[in-house]
């Protein structure tokens, strides 16, 4: 038999401004992303010195999701079964170029490891487990837009299943300062139903 | 030997993106891992590039590495003995 699900809390990064619930939190006019961001953890106490070093892509889904978690005022010396269902659409492009710039000269040929290991988006979620002790399910999803259908499919098996208590889904995209996170933490405590329409439509009111 | 010195801290600061240290935070014979400033494995391959990249040095052994990184007045004295830029 099939739980009842519900959406317990959600937050967006975008258009710098860090919302959680719809209410936002943190917002600054800047135009570069870097900024934005740093000063966004600052203010909103991620307290977490490896944040820094983190490629733009883990920050943005990094802060998004440490907000929800934190907000979900979790047991801080348990460790946490919440699967982790993340997509976008550019993947890791923006590290990828970078990488790609430190080995296209020949007679300049220096990578960067520090570099190299976010050349893939999914390493975010290794990001956000340690911080938060999560030795749970967790996969990225490649897609052209945001997939209501797909995180609700996926999240829905997980929680169905028993495989996770909670899951924590959503949309991490960044290229540049083009950047949007929308994440959502789905459990049996909630006020929000967990459906195709209800994702969507908090996906497009923030 | 002390410019060397400053530049290392500053040059690690930036490298390694230590947002919460300032050069005067850093002392000459505090230890870069572990309880010093907290560098992990891939700082240290980093350290690895910026020897290579700057100053002509290439380490192929990583126990050489741990003894070179202990500190930045360990890491000076070693630049300044073999480097070739």
């Amino acid at each position: 038999m099939n739980k009842i699900n519900y959406i317990e809390s959600y937050c967006s990064i975008k258009n710098n401004v860090v919302s959680l619930n719809g209410e936002p939190v943190f917002s600054e006019e800047s135009p570069e992303f870097s900024e934005f961001i740093k000063q966004a953890s600052k203010q909103l106490n991620t307290n977490y010195p490896k944040f820094f070093k983190m490629d733009n892509l883990s920050k943005l889904a990094f802060l998004a999701a440490d907000i929800l978690l934190k907000n979900a005022d979790l047991p801080p010396t348990k460790e946490h079964n919440i699967a982790l269902i993340f997509s976008n659409r550019a993947s890791s492009l923006e590290t990828d170029r970078k990488h790609q710039n430190t080995i296209s000269d020949p007679d300049n040929y220096y990578p960067s490891p520090s570099l190299f290991v976010y050349t893939l988006p999914n390493i975010c979620l290794g990001e956000i487990s340690i911080k938060h002790k999560l030795l749970s399910e967790n996969s990225f999803f490649i897609f052209d837009r945001f997939n209501a259908d797909h995180l609700l499919l996926n999240s829905s098996y997980l929680l169905n299943n028993n495989k996770a208590e909670k899951a924590l889904c959503g949309w991490v995209d960044l290229d540049g300062n083009d950047y949007n996170a929308f994440l959502y933490l789905v459990g049996e405590n909630g006020a929000i139903n967990h459906n195709t329409e209800e994702i969507t439509r908090l996906y497009n009111s923030l | 030997m002390s410019n060397l010195k400053q530049e290392l801290k500053e040059n690690i600061i930036e490298l390694l993106n230590l947002e919460e240290f300032s050069v005067e935070d850093i002392n000459d014979n505090d230890a870069l891992f572990g309880e010093g400033l907290g560098l992990d494995s891939i700082d240290a391959l980093e350290l690895m590039v910026m020897l290579d990249k700057d100053y002509g040095i290439k380490l192929t052994d990583p126990n050489e590495g741990r003894e070179i990184f202990q500190s930045i007045a360990v890491l000076a004295d070693y630049i300044e003995k073999n480097r070739s830029k």
